[in-house]
């Protein structure tokens, strides 16, 4: 089985044509450890949960839904996010879990007052799930813009949580341990490649060279 | 292979102890050791490699893998002495061998004649602390070349009409043009203005062992993998281990510069990585710890010699905080520009370097059409007002916005103001029991304005690249600085400036200081370039000094 990441693999090819042997030579064993780390950052067929209950994965990722829906390209849930924030909670985002974890119960606060005898966010209909979500991003937006503002990058608000932390999940470079398969590039029109060469895209691509302005190459 | 050549006991006696590894460090490094002194090289940060490096934000932003580390390094903020500081993240350097060079964007402007002598013409300024430098741009030309060819710089040289003087070509063409330069050129030659390819220190062909730019586009805040982006790490840093005189020691967090009863200083005490302190003993000590640290340590290093802070008989160690101007205008377009690839910017102008008198503005600056997002960052903070911020609305503005938006960003000067400045917190410490670093700043009105003016030209350009929707966040006080200048400025007078002309400090012979911190004026951004054809001079300068006997003297 080849464990290269295939942009990776994309990228060696290319730096072969472009930067010698000599370069590829002395960093080759560098790359594929670090191809192969990527590898198994996100090919895990069976990726476990270390911190969220099966229970509580399941609504947040239904709630991370809401913020990146599946439609005809991927959302959060084909990305991975619950994963990535699983992963992220016991690590570099560790000191907000307690905001999951009263931001949880107040979804399931929330459902229950709007819709009596749904038993959890996740068992919503997608209509009801619209209706008990834009009530949680008001109440967050309520709380954000009143002169309790909290300071940028240290919110305590589980929505602005969840939300950054869904949009990592869904476009971090896969190293990061989300956007898996690089659905979320792709979603955004992202050319998974490691490397590029011009022309990059519409305007560039008949582009006839710099020439100065005519009659005004002299110094001002 | 990641053992330096060269190792020294921390009570040797070496003629140089560098605190610093960045963009000044790593050229006087290079500079030293070839030139035949034995030096040690201070580094606070970790000592990364190319397969280091990654794409993954969550390592670089979240992790601050390459930069400073608040937990550990808090920084307090206020806008004025009056206020209490409090805690904030207000100052981003790089920590690592390398330093910011290693994360930065890579624009590589040279200053121009102006910013050297700008007080002569224009005089003083109401509530600003404004010099003359004591050097030239002429006095400064060798250097700049220098840089350009030793650390590796692409560009077109004479494609500006507002190029300051030059001796020799850049040693590489251009960078590949990209759609965002390409609208950026256009309007600018409709409204009558002259963008032209952006001097970049990224190398566009393989030079000197090292691979040209791949276009993967995580330049901004990332390591290169390649080391394609000219950074001390991937240009001189090598050269100065290779001299076998010049140990590069990383992890070394320097707390004081020693002195002795004669007031020379002895060496740098440090905090290795498991918190042992040593005094790595030296003959001379150069600081270029960056703007906030270089005036942060010689305020740690005051005693009953120096009671006001090492070197600070003038009281302007860590005044006059120059961290230069920004605002900026986003456009979105109808086809994809795609400009995730590539570096950040293909073309800039710099018609409005030297404002005309008559608007009542001073200074001026330089504008870069650019694309820095990465796909995260673009989401949390480049789609325009009003967009839905969840939701299918939300995905859709993603998925239209992402391949079709660039920025202008308009970069500008900084008015040197006195209270502007870095300070010793005296609440708050570090994780090892020393006054955290305390940012005081409030922009001068002038530059606030100068800013909306430049907005204003930059949204124009925009309206006459035909964008389909165009914004400009409105432009507000700073309290997030990444160019640190200013704080230990140059000048003959040793009652208004810190150093001389040589980079020594005015008040003890073998302390010198090179980093943003030894700038008199601010450019119009993108001072790296001007930091290490300092450190290019100030290497030239501390050699002849040495050679003559008067250092160790």
């Amino acid at each position: 089985m080849n464990s290269f990441h295939p942009a990776r693999r994309d990228f060696l090819q290319l730096l072969g044509g472009t930067a010698g042997a000599a370069w590829l030579t002395a960093n080759w064993p560098a790359l594929v450890s670090a191809a192969e780390h990527a590898h198994q950052a996100t090919k895990s067929d069976h990726p476990v949960l270390e911190v969220f209950t099966a229970d509580q994965a399941r609504e947040v990722e239904a709630l991370a839904s809401c913020i990146i829906p599946s439609d005809a390209a991927a959302g959060a849930r084909e990305a991975g996010v619950v994963y990535f924030i699983d992963r992220a909670l016991k690590t570099f985002f560790s000191d907000t879990l307690p905001i999951y974890q009263k931001g949880l119960e107040a979804a399931q606060k929330t459902t229950a007052e709007l819709f009596p005898g749904v038993p959890r966010f996740s068992a919503a209909t997608d209509e009801q799930k619209l209706k008990i979500f834009t009530h949680l991003a008001e109440e967050s937006e309520r709380e954000n813009s009143g002169p309790r503002r909290l300071a940028p990058g240290t919110s305590e608000d589980f929505f602005q949580t969840l939300r950054v932390h869904t949009i990592f999940g869904f476009l971090v470079d896969p190293e990061g341990g989300g956007n898996r398969d690089f659905v979320g590039w792709k979603a955004i029109g992202r050319d998974p490649s490691h490397s590029f060469s011009p022309p990059f895209g519409f305007y560039d691509k008949d582009y006839p060279g710099w020439q100065p302005v005519s009659g005004e190459t002299e110094k001002k | 292979m990641s053992r330096p050549m060269v190792t020294y006991k921390p009570s040797d006696e070496v003629d140089f102890v560098i605190v610093g590894s960045g963009a000044a460090g790593g050229v006087l490094a290079k500079e030293l050791s070839t030139n035949g002194f034995r030096v040690v090289v201070l580094e606070q940060g970790e000592y990364f490699r190319e397969k280091d490096f990654t794409h993954d934000e969550t390592k670089v932003f979240v992790q601050s893998q390459l930069t400073n580390k608040i937990s550990t390094h808090p920084i307090t903020f206020r806008k004025t002495p009056e206020e209490t500081a409090r805690k904030q993240q207000a100052v981003l350097y790089g920590s690592c061998v390398g330093g910011s060079s290693v994360h930065f964007t890579a624009n590589f402007w040279r200053f121009h004649e102006i910013d050297f002598k700008e007080h002569s013409k224009t005089g003083d300024i109401p509530g600003a602390n404004f010099a003359d430098w004591p050097i030239s741009y002429a006095d400064l030309e060798p250097y700049y070349t220098k840089v350009e060819w030793e650390i590796g710089v692409s560009g077109l040289a004479s494609s500006s009409p507002f190029d300051p003087p030059r001796s020799k070509p850049y040693p590489m063409p251009p960078l590949p043009v990209k759609g965002n330069g390409v609208i950026f050129e256009r309007a600018c030659r409709k409204l009558g203005y002259h963008a032209y390819p952006a001097p970049m220190a990224i190398l566009s062909q393989p030079r000197a062992g090292r691979a040209a730019c791949m276009n993967c586009g995580f330049c901004l805040g990332f390591g290169c993998e390649v080391g394609a982006k000219s950074t001390s790490l991937s240009s001189v840093i090598p050269m100065a281990e290779r001299t076998g005189r010049c140990e590069i020691r990383p992890n070394c967090y320097v707390s004081r510069i020693e002195t002795d009863k004669s007031g020379r200083v002895t060496g740098a005490v440090y905090f290795d990585a498991h918190r042992n302190t040593y005094l790595q003993k030296a003959k001379a000590v150069i600081l270029s710890a960056n703007g906030a640290e270089t005036p942060r340590l010689l305020l740690l290093s005051a005693s009953n010699q120096f009671p006001a802070g090492l070197a600070n008989s003038s009281g302007y160690v860590g005044k006059n905080l120059m961290p230069n101007s920004s605002a900026l205008a986003y456009g979105i377009f109808d086809e994809q520009l795609n400009d995730y690839k590539g570096p950040a910017v293909s073309r800039i102008m710099h018609d409005f370097y030297e404002l005309d008198p008559k608007l009542g503005l001073y200074g001026g600056g330089g504008l870069d059409a650019r694309f820095d997002f990465t796909p995260v960052s673009f989401a949390l903070n480049g789609l325009p007002p009003g967009t839905p911020k969840w939701g299918a609305g939300f995905k859709q503005a993603l998925a239209h916005n992402f391949t079709r938006t660039f920025q202008i960003f308009c970069h500008g000067t900084s008015l040197p103001v006195e209270s502007n400045s870095f300070s010793l917190d005296p609440d708050v410490k570090d994780a090892y029991g020393l006054p955290a670093l305390r940012m005081t700043f409030r922009d001068h009105p002038n530059d606030l304005k100068m800013m909306e003016w430049m907005q204003a030209r930059a949204l124009e350009i925009l309206d006459a690249a035909g964008a389909k929707t165009r914004w400009g966040p409105p432009v507000q006080e700073q309290q997030f600085a990444v160019h640190l200048l200013g704080t230990c400025r140059m000048g003959t007078d040793p009652k208004t400036s810190v150093i001389n002309a040589d980079h020594r400090t005015h008040d003890v012979k073998n302390l010198f200081l090179c980093d943003g911190s030894s700038l008199v004026t601010s450019g119009r951004g993108q001072p790296t370039m001007t930091i290490q054809a300092l450190a290019y001079r100030a290497a030239d300068r501390i050699t002849a000094l040495a050679k003559r006997g008067e250092i160790s003297a």
